[in-house]
């Protein structure tokens, strides 16, 4: 017990607070550039800074957009799959949940390199066949990018969720399920009425981790915009922090935004659990 | 979907054929990619642009393989070495400290228990991305960037095992047994190793799962801590091929091929493992 704590120090608290204190500071050139720099004393100057760049607000639209598409998507895909596949009417129940889980197998880089692949014209079976069909559809544009980063998270979560919400639904009484039906609710009725209520703590759980996972977005659209330089290197809030830190070296703006980051997803974890024990007491 | 109680012959046929197909639907919409990985990690570069997606071209894959292992002096095996140490070695340190830990909130009492388990609460939703950076800067001022331990230290901490680790411990070990171990005369240590540990097991292999696709996963760490190609794990060294495909398109089939070897041991572990992923998820589920 005593080794965790003290490393849950080292590598949580720690971080935060030392994050904190730079934030407040941002390297200034002395001189002519000559003699290094030497840290100097900003108070909020880093927050301000953080607040007013366009791009910083940007890759928060962007994130917001994403949840806003993504979300409904992936969740409510994932509840309908479970839902089907929990109805009597599936068959061959074991292989759809491996084939639909397997996607979450595969790392988040190596997903997005291979979708990387499936979108670039001349490999793409998709674009292949929107082509045959006289379509065609630029998976690199700037505003499509949003919907090529979503697939990628749909692909790799949609399964995953859907076996937590199956395993959930499972877990509720059959006989619950049987009265309904007894009552003459028909199946949508009792899927709507009966069964998803039954897993309503579990879908809120579900939002909520996914909102926190959106929040740091970054693997697949910094692979991306590799190709779809429309999309900057700041897409995201997670790739400005880093872009921040590693491409211009001003460690206090990143460790500003870092917080920031980190009070939005609190903030957004806050609303999702609290919008989520209105419906689940509803 | 429209089922009655006493359907039709008919509907519910037609039903059930709709449920299926949907599901098949998906099932195609999961598996493609999958696919094209496989048949595509076959072909040599001028027919992975010439024939179609889904055609086979020459059967190139051993050469492919090849190329794979001997590119660069054959860096990328060092990568899937390392990318297995740090896995193994971190995922099992980790899921050891989290189960101790959560067994000690379950067995013992002590002040400020229950505030405690707060604040490791807490730690579950903090993003990982936002304490990188620090990370990385306090790693740089104690010399440890671009060695093992910058990106294995981190990854020991795992709070969310520690969350499932007491829920485990809550459902398998009794408090009775440990009582009984205790008239016994056992001493602390031996309780937990010979007597709850094994009790244990099972969530010791999901926890230790958790952690290994967390680690697995963690490119975002690697990319900021290591910048030695020879420390990098499959992923980063994967994303750097891939960064200069467009300069050097003959890259193009290692990055493909690369991609399939480092995919292959996980998706094998992931069927062979299927009970304690189904377990961990489960308990995950009902919280």
């Amino acid at each position: 017990m005593a080794p965790f704590f003290v490393l849950f120090a080292l590598v949580t608290v720690a971080p935060v607070g030392y994050a904190a204190w730079l934030s407040l500071f941002h390297d200034q050139q002395s001189g002519l550039g000559f003699g290094g720099t030497e840290r100097v004393f900003s108070g909020v100057g880093n927050y301000t800074k953080a607040f007013t760049d366009p791009l910083f607000l940007a890759s928060f639209r962007h994130i917001a957009l994403y949840c806003l598409l993504y979300i409904p998507v992936m969740v409510g895909g994932a509840l309908v799959l479970a839902l089907l596949l929990d109805s009597a009417l599936a068959r061959a129940k074991r292989f759809f949940q491996i084939a639909l889980y397997l996607p979450h197998a595969v790392p988040g880089l190596i997903s997005a390199v291979i979708w990387l692949y499936l979108y670039t014209p001349g490999l793409s079976p998709v674009l292949a066949a929107l082509d045959r069909a006289g379509l065609s559809w630029n998976f690199f544009g700037r505003d499509e990018a949003l919907l090529s980063v979503i697939n990628i998270s749909a692909w790799q979560w949609t399964g995953y969720n859907m076996i937590i919400f199956f395993a959930g639904l499972q877990a509720i009484p059959r006989e619950t399920v049987e009265a309904a039906t007894m009552d003459g609710a028909g199946a949508l009725r009792t899927a709507f009425q009966v069964k998803v209520p039954g897993i309503r703590p579990t879908v809120v759980l579900t939002v909520l981790f996914t909102c926190v996972g959106a929040v740091q977005l970054f693997d697949a659209p910094q692979l991306l915009q590799l190709r779809a330089t429309g999309m900057g290197e700041s897409w995201s809030p997670t790739m400005y922090v880093f872009s921040a830190a590693f491409k211009s070296h001003d460690y206090g703006l990143a460790a500003a935004s870092a917080l920031l980051l980190a009070v939005v997803a609190g903030a957004a974890s806050y609303v999702v659990t609290k919008l989520g024990n209105r419906w689940r007491s509803a | 979907m429209t089922t009655t109680l006493t359907p039709g012959r008919a509907p519910r046929l037609l039903s059930r054929t709709a449920v299926n197909a949907a599901l098949l639907l998906v099932a195609a919409y999961t598996l493609m990619p999958l696919a094209w990985l496989v048949l595509a990690a076959t072909k040599n570069r001028r027919d992975l642009f010439a024939t179609g997606p889904y055609t086979p071209g020459r059967f190139n894959l051993l050469t492919n393989l090849g190329d794979v292992f001997t590119y660069d002096h054959g860096i990328f095996g060092r990568w899937l070495g390392n990318s297995l140490l740090y896995t193994v070695a971190g995922s099992t340190l980790s899921a050891l400290i989290s189960v101790a830990c959560g067994y000690a909130f379950h067995a013992y009492e002590f002040r400020h228990k229950e505030r405690l388990f707060g604040v490791v609460l807490a730690g579950v939703l903090v993003p990982a991305t936002v304490l990188q950076l620090p990370l990385y800067l306090m790693a740089s001022a104690a010399g440890a960037v671009n060695t093992y331990w910058a990106y294995l230290v981190p990854a020991l901490v795992n709070p969310f095992g520690v969350y499932l680790a007491r829920v485990f411990a809550e459902g398998y070990v009794p408090d009775e047994v440990l009582a009984a171990a205790r008239v016994d005369g056992a001493g602390e240590l031996r309780l937990f190793a010979h007597v709850s540990l094994p009790m244990l097991w099972p969530g010791f292999v999901t926890i230790f799962l958790f952690t290994f696709t967390a680690v697995w996963n963690n490119f975002y760490g690697a990319l900021t801590m290591l910048n030695d190609e020879r420390l990098y794990p499959v992923s980063l060294g994967l994303f750097m091929w891939n960064r200069s495909v467009y300069q050097q398109p003959e890259l193009y089939p290692l990055v493909i091929t690369g991609s399939l070897v480092s995919v292959v041991p996980l998706v094998l572990a992931f069927l062979g493992l299927q009970r304690f992923w189904r377990s961990g998820l489960t308990a995950g589920a009902v919280k």
